[in-house]
């Protein structure tokens, strides 16, 4: 097998950072952490499809970019924590998880995701050949993370990695979309921050909490 | 250039009500706007059955025969639940429900759904499909819970997280779907994601991705449509936010969803034929439809009874699109027409039941026919309608269905029998319960709207004895293109 070029070992070394960051959130309580490493794993994001940009010679690949790094790095981490400290929510820590047992069925997810991204990732370019069932990987660990979790804000953090891993995924396949559904994707996802940083304290005035077992009445009987 | 009008004018109306949707002449101007809107769509739909099919903006707009008939639907039951949401919300606030500021956002929120809506249907570009139907969640999203109880809010949150999850499944979908189209398109920008390009070749996309994409496009999508096992946000929906928002939710937005999936079907099976794609809506659709109708027994919420009723007809479309062919398409487009015309009815008529009993749970409701012949009648012809019985128009979609379902795949029609034959039996005890009786109610402080009622009854039995001939041309035209 010929040596990789260099610029395909960095997008690799920043597809296993986005990764691992992935797994550092499922493993992680405190609300205000899992905020740094969602925008954290935004930045590997950002230099990931910089390289990417560069070396598929993807001029629109730089705006995508930038829009990630202004949306997930800066906007959405920002109005997360502005979020928890009007709910006073700062030092508020995930109870009842069980974090072995959800790293374990996430090390399954791992592989399984790799397997679903074989026949496609085959057809794909050199340079991202594997970085497809890096994504996948990351969208289901995101899912579980949303199972696993029992705090509002905690979910919406795990459904905003699940859209990492989307892009992610869509940058590593195909040079990243069209820059028109970019764009709405981006405004999708802040209004659809917005909206539930409003959710959230219409869910506080109800409840006095944030803990989902608080909406779980709407049962069959 | 309608296209645009039909587009800027709901948008415009957002803007407008979000900043004085607490006028007192709020509701109307949300009327205004819904009439403008459809008119719009008249207009386009004349020329189109003048002109034929036509795209727009370097073709990132279009219309063919399989959406215009779409678009013209979900802008009359824009306007029917305009009507008669005016005079429900004003009952709403007399009886201290709601308050100036949450009819601001129902408002502005109202009419940008239908923005949303709209877009999802003209838009040639399947990533802006996308867009859209994420915005239409989102724009939903604080109506489910515009009366801020618990309840509702525990079903808001539901409708998001599982929309929110199942639409990421379409996300990947639609990139596993560029991707196949790039190696054939080459990297053209934004055309590989523009269907009418996509259509033309879809015989040389890649087989395996297209295969993988439909998955996940129909789990995807398929949550918004409210099949099982995905279902569980519908119910709750309905039932907790305001009945204009459940009337256009079952009447409209499961049709647009669905749309979504049809459209995404026709690419995937030109790449892997019929088979694969067939059998999974097939699956899926009856799944649905058996699930729905046992559980229409145990319900004892009137929003709930119906909402469930709508998982079950969109169980029936989904089969009927499964099973393919010319009649089947034609008879599944025919009932995605008549039973968003006939639940929206079905759901005015339950809302101004629950307003005059003052509740939602059926035990309560009682002697409707005794307290508002009008509204008696609005419900139980609704109720007949909508559990197929002759002459109305679901009648003969559904006939249609299982007469195909016979010859192509008889081992469905006793499973299609035996649910339709549940939920008659679940749904027309339930309600001619509510409508005879004793009656227990109290005068609305406005009458109530019921001419939306009939005038969408009477258009299903219209369409149930005769089909307007450029209607029909449209359903074969569409058929034979979903194939």
């Amino acid at each position: 097998m010929p040596t990789m070029p260099l610029s395909g070992q960095y997008i690799h070394l920043f597809a296993s950072v986005v990764l691992l960051l992935s797994f550092a959130m499922l493993a992680q309580r405190r609300i205000r952490t899992l905020i740094d490493l969602f925008a954290l794993q935004g930045a590997a994001l950002v230099c990931s499809t910089t390289i990417v940009a560069w070396t598929g010679d993807q001029p629109h690949l730089y705006y995508s970019a930038a829009l990630t790094l202004l949306l997930k790095v800066i906007v959405l981490p920002l109005i997360l924590y502005r979020l928890i400290d009007r709910l006073q929510l700062r030092w508020d820590t995930e109870t009842g998880l069980h974090i072995p047992a959800t790293m374990l069925i996430g090390l399954v997810l791992v592989v399984f995701a790799f397997g679903l991204a074989q026949p496609v990732s085959r057809l794909a370019g050199h340079v991202t050949q594997s970085t497809l069932g890096i994504a996948i990987a990351v969208v289901m660990l995101a899912f579980l993370m949303m199972i696993t979790r029992r705090k509002a804000v905690t979910q919406v953090i795990g459904f905003l990695a699940m859209e990492n891993g989307l892009f992610f995924a869509a940058t590593s396949t195909t040079y990243g979309m069209p820059m028109v559904v970019e764009l709405g994707i981006a405004l999708d996802v802040l209004v659809g921050v917005l909206i539930l940083g409003i959710f959230f304290f219409q869910i506080r005035e109800q409840f006095d909490s944030l803990d989902l077992h608080h909406l779980e009445r709407l049962r069959e009987e | 250039m309608e296209i645009l009008i039909l587009l800027a004018l709901p948008l415009g109306g957002a803007l407008l009500l979000a900043l004085a949707g607490a006028h007192r002449l709020a509701p109307e101007a949300n009327v205004g706007f819904s009439l403008a809107t459809f008119a719009v769509a008249v207009l386009l739909t004349v020329r189109v059955i003048a002109d034929g099919p036509r795209v727009c903006c370097s073709e990132q707009f279009f219309v063919d025969p399989f959406n215009v008939f779409l678009v013209t639907l979900t802008a009359f039951v824009n306007f029917t639940t305009a009507l008669f949401s005016r005079r429900y919300m004003r009952i709403e606030e007399h009886h201290g429900r709601l308050g100036r500021a949450r009819l601001r956002l129902y408002h502005g929120m109202y009419q940008l759904f239908m923005f949303t809506m709209l877009l999802a249907l003209l838009t040639n570009n399947l990533g802006l499909l996308w867009v859209a139907m994420e915005a239409a969640t989102l724009s939903t999203v604080l109506l489910v819970s515009l009366y801020r109880s618990a309840a509702s809010l525990e079903a808001a949150w539901k409708y998001f997280i599982l929309c929110g999850v199942g639409i990421a499944l379409a996300l990947f979908g639609t990139i596993l779907l560029y991707f196949a189209a790039e190696r054939v398109l080459g990297h053209a920008g934004t055309d590989a994601l523009l269907w009418t390009r996509l259509d033309a070749v879809k015989d040389q996309l890649e087989p395996t991705v297209l295969a993988i994409a439909f998955v996940f496009l129909l789990v995807g999508y398929g949550t918004k449509v409210g099949l099982a096992p995905l279902h569980n946000w519908l119910p709750d929906a309905h039932a907790e936010g305001p009945t204009p928002v459940s009337a256009v939710l079952s009447g409209l937005l499961l049709n647009v969803a669905l749309y979504a999936v049809i459209r995404c079907k026709v690419l995937v099976e030109g790449a892997i034929g019929p088979e694969l794609p067939g059998r999974m809506l097939m699956f899926f659709g009856i799944l649905s439809v058996l699930l729905a109708a046992f559980m229409l027994w145990r319900q004892k919420d009137i929003k709930r009874l119906f909402a469930y009723s709508s998982i079950e007809h969109m169980g029936i479309i989904t089969f009927a699109f499964g099973m393919g062919g010319a009649v089947a398409n034609f008879a599944a487009l025919l009932h995605m027409t008549v039973h968003s015309l006939t639940k929206s009815a079905i759901f005015f008529a339950v809302g101004h039941a629950t307003q005059k009993t003052g509740s939602q749970q059926m035990a309560d409701i009682r002697g409707l026919l005794g307290l508002s012949p009008a509204l008696g009648w609005g419900l139980m012809l609704g109720t007949l309608a909508i559990l197929g019985m002759p002459p109305f128009g679901v009648f003969a979609s559904e006939f249609l269905i299982l007469t195909t379902a016979m010859r192509e795949q008889p081992w469905a029609t006793p499973l299609l029998l035996l649910a339709l034959g549940v939920a008659f039996a679940a749904v027309f005890g339930r309600t001619q319960e509510m409508v005879l009786g004793e009656h227990t109610g109290r005068r609305l402080p406005v009458p109530p709207s019921l001419l939306p009622v009939f005038v969408h009854l009477a258009l299903v039995l219209l369409l149930g004895l005769w089909i307007p001939p450029f209607l029909a041309d449209w359903y074969r035209l569409a058929a034979r293109m979903i194939g």
